[in-house]
């Protein structure tokens, strides 16, 4: 079957906005390590820097599967593989 | 069509890499972007200051000024931070992680003076990663010897060995897309923001510079940093 270009890129752009849903799992573990650092800042509220860098070093490598989705988005949408 | 799918509103919004001028190189069309011209300002003004405070060390006085206590400033932070991950063996990776550290600083940070910044094009990461690599293997036989490697590539059993390998082969591209896709995605967020909202973009987007230029550039120059000496010390070990 012979699908023409309006089509495909149609269908990239549904693709990229689905991938763009990987989104949420960053999102939630971001979450759930803030609510853990806060949590440890409040039983040991000497160690906050300590506990704030660490926190940040998690959450920028957890946030890495999400910006996977956002690079395929990304990728369906200006790079086009599938035309 | 082109980049109509996005670009609908019809307004110029704008993030791509461009073209500068192009020429021919046996055969092949060779372009110079916008990507290098940013990474030439960047390495000059890097080079510049680098000159600046050379001399003003050379000459260093006893009651430092202003400048000479920056300076100062950058590498004692430099080498509490290479220190405190390293231990023992700071010393010999202080000068390469300082030199990333900065370099990749200043590129994040360039989207400020409207720069678009280099690490927002894969170009640029991928070589970073790419040295990261090396170092850590280079590091790994000379430390672990090759029966060290060997033993390591085969833990727990040799059957998991191309898994192992594969997890090796994953730490640049990881490292490197990492970086390339929050300066890309901040990048990508300012031009949305400029574009499309460009009638009443006044003087708020500023705030967004803060986050997606100084915030998420600074953290991600600190992870990039953070997580190659971490696999450096892990590949050396604890036997330095």
């Amino acid at each position: 079957m012979e699908f023409n270009e309006s089509f495909i890129l149609g269908c990239s752009a549904i693709g990229a906005g689905l991938a763009v849903i990987a989104g949420i799992g960053p999102g939630v573990g971001q979450g759930i390590a803030a609510g853990h650092a806060a949590a440890a800042v409040g039983r040991n509220p000497g160690a906050k820097s300590d506990i704030t860098s660490t926190m940040l070093l998690g959450q920028a490598v957890a946030e890495t599967t999400g910006l996977y989705g956002l690079l395929i988005a990304m990728l369906l949408l200006f790079v086009k593989p599938l035309v | 069509m082109g980049q109509g799918i996005l670009l609908s509103a019809g307004a110029d919004v704008d993030f791509m890499i461009h073209g500068v001028f192009s020429y021919e190189l046996f055969g092949q069309t060779v372009w110079i972007t916008t990507t290098h011209v940013c990474l030439l300002i960047v390495v000059l003004l890097l080079m510049g200051f680098s000159c600046v405070a050379g001399r003003v060390i050379k000459r260093a006085k006893d009651v430092p000024g202003t400048f000479q206590n920056i300076v100062e400033l950058i590498v004692e932070m430099l080498q509490n931070m290479v220190g405190s991950t390293m231990g023992k063996s700071a010393g010999k990776f202080v000068n390469y992680i300082g030199t990333i550290f900065i370099f990749i600083l200043i590129c994040n940070i360039s989207g400020l003076f409207g720069l678009r910044p280099p690490t927002a094009d894969y170009g640029v990461t991928l070589p970073l990663g790419v040295m990261t690599f090396c170092i850590i293997h280079f590091n790994k036989f000379k430390h672990q010897k090759v029966s060290g490697v060997l033993k390591g590539l085969c833990d727990p059993w040799p059957i998991w060995a191309p898994i192992n390998i594969i997890g090796d082969v994953a730490v640049p591209i990881s490292l490197s897309l990492r970086l390339f896709a929050n300066v890309l995605s901040g990048t990508v967020m300012m031009a949305l923001v400029y574009g499309l909202l460009s009638k009443i973009a006044i003087a708020w987007p500023g705030v967004l510079h803060v986050y997606f230029d100084l915030f998420s550039g600074a953290i991600q120059t600190y992870v990039f940093c953070m997580l190659t000496m971490t696999y450096v010390s892990d590949a050396i070990g604890s036997d330095a």
